[in-house]
């Protein structure tokens, strides 16, 4: 890290860290409990964090349960990903209007945005970051509104220091230790010293921010003690061995395990929805009433879906199994040849939302372990 | 005859095979002309015969009462024109029309048969340049069934 | 969008053209013949890209190129209407507009091919994206060695731009061959499959590049031929059709194994993706 000096910040500081960013001009978007999950969305204060939560998670399953203390990040990750306000689910491109036989574009600006503050990204979702940074800025094209939101976002990290059931992200190698990516990274202290994080800067924006914060240096204890968070939330239950991974997939495009998935896969998309790494979209024509006015909107789509891969005549993948295959091979193969990285980073979000509990742990394991009859 | 044994002896068909065989063949074969237009040979008609085109192209055609006739393949220079004459009932199968003015060698087939039955070495070497031919036909025609160029609605 | 070249055109944005001409080539294909509605726009292209066609109230869809790319105050497209989308564009009058977005993909290895024989092999519709590269090569004739065009299509009155097939047939060292699956009697062409052509050409496998366009079917079977006939995998060359709508690499849509085909396609070398072909729902 480039800016290693740490420093120590009262819990009552991160109030006045959220006002400094608002003040900076910045949207501050953090997490907040909303109909029974942890989600992000807009905060006005440390009031609106989720002060004495905790999120329990298992295929299939997400509940909120009370913590023993008032921890504001004592979570893993909700379902939402900042992919939300990086990579907007609806976006209008342009709109246009008939004029005689042809048309006019009108509105084609990408809409100047008051940039945002991302308070509590975690190792896992700044890896992701990068992943789509990678598809969406970094190719032949760049996304001009990816663009626009990424350029302007202050991102504040928190370490994690406990993982969910679901969590995966020391097996894919991009957590739970934030290690880049920042501004600033924060890491939350409970104990008989108080409540108070352990906080170090990434950025010059970040030191800048810091500056206006009553911040003391930090101990050797608070040190100790961060560290010994972080290392609790790598204690992780599930795992994929991804040695191999790209081979092992390449070479069963034809096994029982698909198979298998698909008979209990209800193609819903949730787990692309979820992903903060999926960043497919659709891109939709609407016509007003009058047919004289047109708008092209951009949405989130998925691979799950029959139409994704429609052409004229039908649609190329119709079976649940190669939807699942597809999702599946991309993101932890394909993905690798196409962009130089996995495009899975251990969240467990796909996990947890899959409305039939799908685990994409097991399913490597399974297609990994090599069965013939492709049961668990 | 010297010209004929040429022809043969270099066809890619015959190739490999050996002199005595080349010889047979040779004796079992005339040159023969097609006018465009004419049938080459008709369905069910009694199959005796075999075509190396030399010239020209051959159209072999299928009909039903309520169709025109339609051309389901072309065969052209230094293509193998018929098997019937290898398998009861010795009955062509189809319509073979010369579309242009056609030039070819015909083989006996009817005596190449009884020597194959003889002789199965050369049976089996008659045989094994059908099966190639029949192999590559086959291909072709499945590949045709499956309409590639259709648009599905 | 702004393009890593520089080019600062949005490539998401359409740009107003109209139609100046729709010649019918078959009973339901039809060639487009486009102009910039804006004088200044300049319409350059290579030989095997796309564009995206977009029709006010209807929608967006990608259409190979198949005109003469020397000819850049137009842009021509042959369009087979199967659907809503491109039986709205083929039933486009003279003067009304299309929204073009492009041109883009990857071209056919019109440069790498230079003093090589060159084989053409079309089903179908996908003769229209070759022709560009017809033209190219006709027209700098001295570059390229023999060019050897083998055209299959179903049947004699779905064959596209027959009076150009002719025409080509009569360049020096141009042998045009044409085939139809099923023949009417008045055909006194070639019936079988394209494939069966290749007993007929005057073919020198070494120094050529072959370059393919039809169904993914009929790609398959032709690139096993070219193989038989000894070119290799290097120098064959394919053109791939997946659903599309960003066409710049970030809708997934067309999503092939690692590859965008919008982008790092439409035109492959066949050894980039000949594993792929081969898998059924990839």
């Amino acid at each position: 890290m480039a800016h290693r000096s740490e420093h120590v910040l009262g819990v009552d500081q991160l109030g006045k860290l959220i006002g400094v960013l608002a003040r900076k001009g910045y949207e501050v978007i953090g997490p907040t409990v909303r109909d029974g999950a942890i989600v992000y969305d807009h905060v006005e204060s440390a009031e609106d964090l989720p002060a004495g939560w905790t999120d329990e998670q298992e295929p299939g399953r997400y509940r909120l349960k009370r913590r023993e203390d008032m921890a504001l990040f004592g979570y893993a990750v909700g379902p939402q990903s900042w992919k939300k306000y990086m990579h907007p689910a609806e976006v209008r491109l342009w709109s246009a209007e008939r004029q005689g036989g042809t048309f006019r574009i009108l509105n084609n600006e990408v809409k100047p945005q008051r940039p945002h503050a991302l308070l509590g990204a975690r190792a896992c979702e700044l890896a992701a970051i990068a992943v789509q940074d990678r598809v969406l800025l970094e190719d032949k094209y760049r996304d001009p509104i990816y663009d626009q939101r990424r350029e302007g976002a202050f991102i504040i990290a928190v370490q994690c220091t406990q993982a969910a059931a679901t969590c995966f992200c020391a097996s894919m190698g991009t957590g739970p230790q934030v290690s880049g990516g920042f501004d600033l990274v924060l890491t939350e202290l409970i104990g008989p010293e108080g409540h108070r994080f352990l906080v170090a800067t990434g950025s010059d924006r970040g030191v800048e921010v810091l500056t206006e914060l009553e911040a003391v240096p930090a101990t050797e204890e608070d040190r100790q003690q961060a560290e010994a968070g972080v290392e609790a939330a790598r204690q992780q239950v599930r795992s994929i061995d991804t040695t191999g991974i790209k081979e092992l997939l390449y070479k069963n495009f034809e096994h029982p395990r698909w198979d298998n998935v698909a008979s209990r896969c209800l193609t819903c998309a949730n787990c692309t929805m979820v992903c903060p790494t999926c960043f497919c979209t659709s891109v939709e024509d609407v016509t007003d009433i009058t047919g004289d006015h047109a708008e092209r909107w951009r949405r989130w789509d998925s691979c799950f879906t029959q139409s994704f891969s429609y052409i004229h005549g039908g649609s190329v993948r119709t079976s649940a199994k190669a939807r699942y295959r597809q999702w599946m091979t991309h993101k932890l193969a394909s993905w690798i040849d196409q962009f130089g990285s996995s495009g899975c980073v251990g969240c467990g979000r796909c996990i947890t939302w899959c409305p039939v509990g799908i685990d994409i742990t097991e399913e490597v394991g399974a297609i990994r372990d090599g069965g013939k009859d492709g049961n668990p | 005859m010297e010209t004929l044994e040429r022809i043969i002896a270099e066809h890619p068909f015959f190739h490999g095979l050996d002199k005595d065989f080349i010889a047979l063949m040779v004796s079992c074969a005339s040159n023969v002309r097609f006018e465009a237009g004419t049938y080459i040979l008709k369905e069910g008609d009694p199959a005796n015969t075999f075509y190396l085109i030399r010239e020209g192209k051959v159209a072999v055609e299928v009909f039903a009462p309520q169709h025109k006739p339609i051309i389901v393949a072309t065969l052209s220079v230094g293509e193998i024109l018929g098997w019937s004459w290898l398998l009861p009932p010795f009955q062509w199968k189809f319509h073979a029309r010369a579309v242009d003015d056609v030039r070819a060698i015909a083989l006996d087939g009817k005596c190449l048969r009884t020597k194959c039955e003889e002789n199965h070495d050369l049976g089996y070497e008659v045989l094994k340049r059908f099966v190639q031919i029949m192999e590559q036909r086959l291909e072709a025609t499945r590949l045709q069934l499956i309409d590639v160029y259709a648009v599905k609605r | 969008m702004i393009m890593a070249t520089g080019i600062t055109t949005d490539p998401m944005l359409p740009q107003p053209y109209s139609v100046r001409d729709v010649a019918k080539e078959t009973p339901d294909t039809f060639t487009l013949r486009l102009e910039p509605e804006i004088a200044v726009n300049r319409s350059s292209f290579q030989p095997g890209q796309f564009s995206m066609l977009w029709v006010f109230g209807v929608g967006e869809l990608p259409i190979s190129i198949s005109g003469d790319p020397a000819l850049q105050d137009r842009l021509v497209y042959t369009v087979r209407s199967v659907g809503q989308a491109t039986h709205a564009l083929v039933n486009r009058r003279v003067g009304e507009g299309v929204g073009v977005r492009g041109p883009f993909g990857t071209g056919w290895p019109a440069e790498a091919a230079r003093g090589r024989d060159v084989i053409v092999v079309a089903g179908g519709i996908g003769l229209a994206p070759l022709r560009p590269l017809i033209y190219q090569v006709l027209q700098n004739r001295d570059d390229y060695g023999r060019l050897l065009i083998l055209y299959g299509a179903r049947s004699p009155r779905e064959l596209l731009y027959r009076k150009e097939l002719a025409a080509w047939a009569r360049n020096r060292e141009t042998q045009v061959l044409v085939t139809v699956d099923y023949g009417g009697l008045g055909w006194r062409g070639h019936v079988g499959v394209v494939t069966t052509l290749f007993k007929y050409a005057r073919l020198q496998p070494a120094p050529a590049v072959a370059m393919v366009c039809g169904p993914e079917i009929m790609m398959r079977f032709v690139t096993r031929e070219l193989e038989n006939q000894g070119l290799s995998r290097d120098n064959i060359y394919v053109s791939m059709e997946r659903n599309m709508k960003c066409a710049v690499g970030f809708c997934g849509h067309c999503q092939y194994g690692p590859h965008f085909i919008c982008k790092d396609g439409p035109v492959f070398r066949y050894e980039q993706i000949r594993n792929l072909l081969e898998k059924y729902e990839l």
